[in-house]
């Protein structure tokens, strides 16, 4: 057998197309994502939205079945945007979650054992590096995001019928768009996150805290100079507004009530979200800073000043 | 069209594995390597140098891990600037530090990094197989690189670099940490794939005894500078003009006679000599003389410049030499 002919020797082979080898890092990589029993556990439990949504759109459409659970959700729960919206949103979180379960070891792990070195010496350029290591977090959020979503704006197309589906593609439209733009955000993030802080704990704290801390300011400055101006430094706020925006619900003012008394409105403020496309440029710079960390850390030596 | 690895084939043996051109590396302002120039042909490439001399700068640049200031180098033809994908598909390289994917199996491990080379994934697999079994770990290919010892780990990291069967394999400083059997064992690897005719090394060491092992040319780099560039088999062949002998029996006739063929003969003691011989002489015209004059040669030995004589030489000096033309 080969094995045993102990001696050098050159490969003369095939060599697998180079546009497909940053895939190549995905694919060893679930094997160590699901080696862990917490994590498939959660990405299991994180299908249980899409089929209690599927098992709505299902109900909305069998009377026989309303009837003998005596429901009437049909009036109740309209499967239109707002309902796909609900989908993106919950799924959207759930994805963070499983985010925040795989992403932040994914460079760092690298770095502390000098990995790096390995990969760019080889045909393999850094772009594809971070391709690769984000196509890991993009690849699982999308199984469970606009995948599953997609399929449930085709159950929901059949069961209504072909003119419900011409009439209601920008809602597809919208879950492809809005769930790519939450799963590179999120993909980016612990990628950038993970090469700079190489401690996994500190750096999943850190993800958390990015999400979290700028949505307390964020809700601190509103309520002081009565505006919603602060959700520009909010990142949930920021991708809850571009995801109304792509789903047709985004209402930029809104009146909010501040006092009643015997059921009468005393006191209101007329609270103003900043505009969409400012929405979508923070999150654009966002993206923008974290390409630029990512080049500044991924390299295969650091040289120090 | 798939592309083949003998696509992208050069002759082994063609000239230049390495050609410096004006080769100027800076950091900061502060200039590491310094216009180095030179053609680099041997099969085992030795680069030698004191702590800080830029021997890793030079490698990490011709790896394409660090752009250079000014000047360029090729490697089998193929520009640095330009070609450095072209570059690292003919490439292996064994780093210095500790290097690996921790959570990985051996054998993961290896096979993961042929894949990144560009072997499809069965192939991959069966030359990681083959490349743990040549390096020594074939037993414990299915163990953690993180539960791996020191010296192991040298020899994952060796498997990594042939795994794909490179043509030119960088190795900077194989031996670091083994002990000496272990070292003995890796020295014997890097001869053997030298001896292959199937790849070039360079390798990069602060340990002469290595470098004279393994390699059949130098580099000597100080302050980044490339201050010797030297074949060590030519040096080898030109020194066997000098010779020690150790005799019994009258010298006076015998002296008389080595000074009569040309040589220049000096006595070092009652019964030592060094002698310079001269185009024309052979070492059979010694025996002969030695005989018809009674004297017995007991020992006879071919006095050369070692690698530490060149290396201390070198730093002494400082000044670019080249011992090939």
């Amino acid at each position: 057998m080969a094995v045993l002919e102990r001696s050098y020797k050159r490969y003369e082979g095939v060599l697998s197309p180079e546009w497909s080898r940053f895939l190549i890092i995905p694919r060893h990589a679930f094997r160590a994502v699901f080696r862990s029993k917490l994590f498939t556990g959660f990405y299991v439990l994180s299908f249980v939205v899409p089929l209690a949504f599927a098992i709505l759109i299902y109900l909305r459409h069998n009377a026989e079945a309303l009837a003998i659970m005596n429901l009437s959700i049909v009036n109740v729960l309209p499967i239109d945007a707002r309902f796909f919206q609900a989908f993106v949103m919950a799924q959207g979180w759930i994805g963070f979650i499983l985010a925040l379960l795989i992403g932040p070891q994914q460079v760092s792990r690298d770095l502390t054992n000098n990995a790096l070195p390995l990969y760019l010496s080889r045909p393999f350029n850094r772009t594809e590096y971070v391709v690769g290591k984000m196509s890991i977090v993009i690849i699982l959020l999308s199984t469970i995001t606009w995948v599953p979503g997609l399929i449930l704006f085709l159950l929901q197309s059949y069961l209504e019928g072909w003119s419900w589906f011409s009439e209601n593609i920008p809602i597809a439209s919208a879950i492809f768009i809005g769930s790519v733009v939450w799963i590179l955000l999120l993909a980016l993030l612990t990628q950038t996150i993970s090469a700079w802080v190489k401690w996994r704990i500190a750096a999943s704290a850190g993800l958390i805290g990015l999400f979290f801390i700028p949505s307390v300011f964020a809700a601190i400055l509103n309520q002081l100079l009565e505006t919603h101006w602060g959700n520009i430094i909010s990142l949930s706020a920021l991708i809850q507004n571009v995801w109304a925006g792509l789903f047709g619900t985004f209402v930029r003012q809104v009146n909010d009530v501040r006092a009643m008394r015997n059921g009468r409105v005393i006191s209101s403020a007329l609270m103003t979200e900043p505009p969409l496309w400012a929405s979508w440029m923070v999150l654009f710079l966002i993206c923008a800073l974290c390409l630029l960390l990512l080049s500044r850390k991924v390299k295969a030596y650091e040289v120090i000043k | 069209m798939t592309p083949t690895a003998a696509a992208t084939d050069y002759q082994l043996n063609s000239p230049g594995v390495i050609t410096l051109d004006n080769l100027s590396v800076t950091f900061g302002g502060r200039p590491i390597l310094k216009a180095l120039n030179g053609e680099l042909r041997g099969r085992s490439i030795g680069l030698l140098g004191p702590n800080g001399a830029g021997k890793t700068t030079l490698i990490h640049t011709l790896l394409g891990f660090h752009a250079p200031s000014a000047g360029t180098a090729k490697i089998f033809g193929s520009d640095i600037r330009g070609g450095a994908n072209q570059i690292k598909r003919l490439i292996g390289y064994m780093p210095e530090r500790d290097s690996f994917i921790s959570k990985m199996s051996c054998i993961h491990f290896v096979r993961f990094m042929a894949e990144l080379s560009g072997l499809p994934p069965g192939a991959a697999l069966e030359r990681a197989h083959e490349a743990l079994f040549f390096v020594g770990l074939g037993e414990a290919r299915y163990r953690n690189v993180d539960t791996f010892s020191l010296g192991m780990k040298q020899l994952a990291k060796l498997a990594q670099a042939i795994v794909h069967g490179p043509k030119l394999i960088f190795l900077d400083e194989p031996t670091n940490g083994l002990d000496p059997p272990a070292r003995q064992r890796m020295i014997k690897m890097i001869r053997e794939i030298r001896d292959s005719g199937q790849a070039n090394i360079v390798l990069s060491s602060h340990l002469l005894r290595d470098v004279e092992e393994c390699c059949e040319e130098i580099v000597i780099l100080k302050d980044g500078h490339l201050v010797v560039y030297c074949n060590l088999e030519e040096e080898r062949k030109a020194n066997k003009k000098f010779l020690m002998l150790e005799t019994r029996g009258e010298l006076k006739q015998f002296v008389a006679g080595v000074d009569a063929l040309g040589c220049e003969c000096a006595m070092t003691s009652d019964h030592r000599l060094k002698i310079i011989l001269q185009d024309g002489t052979e070492i059979r015209d010694l025996y002969r003389l030695a005989a018809e004059s009674q004297v017995q040669i007991r020992r006879l030995m071919y006095k050369r410049d070692s690698l530490e004589d060149i290396f201390l030489k070198a730093m002494e000096n400082g000044a670019v030499s080249e011992a090939r033309p």
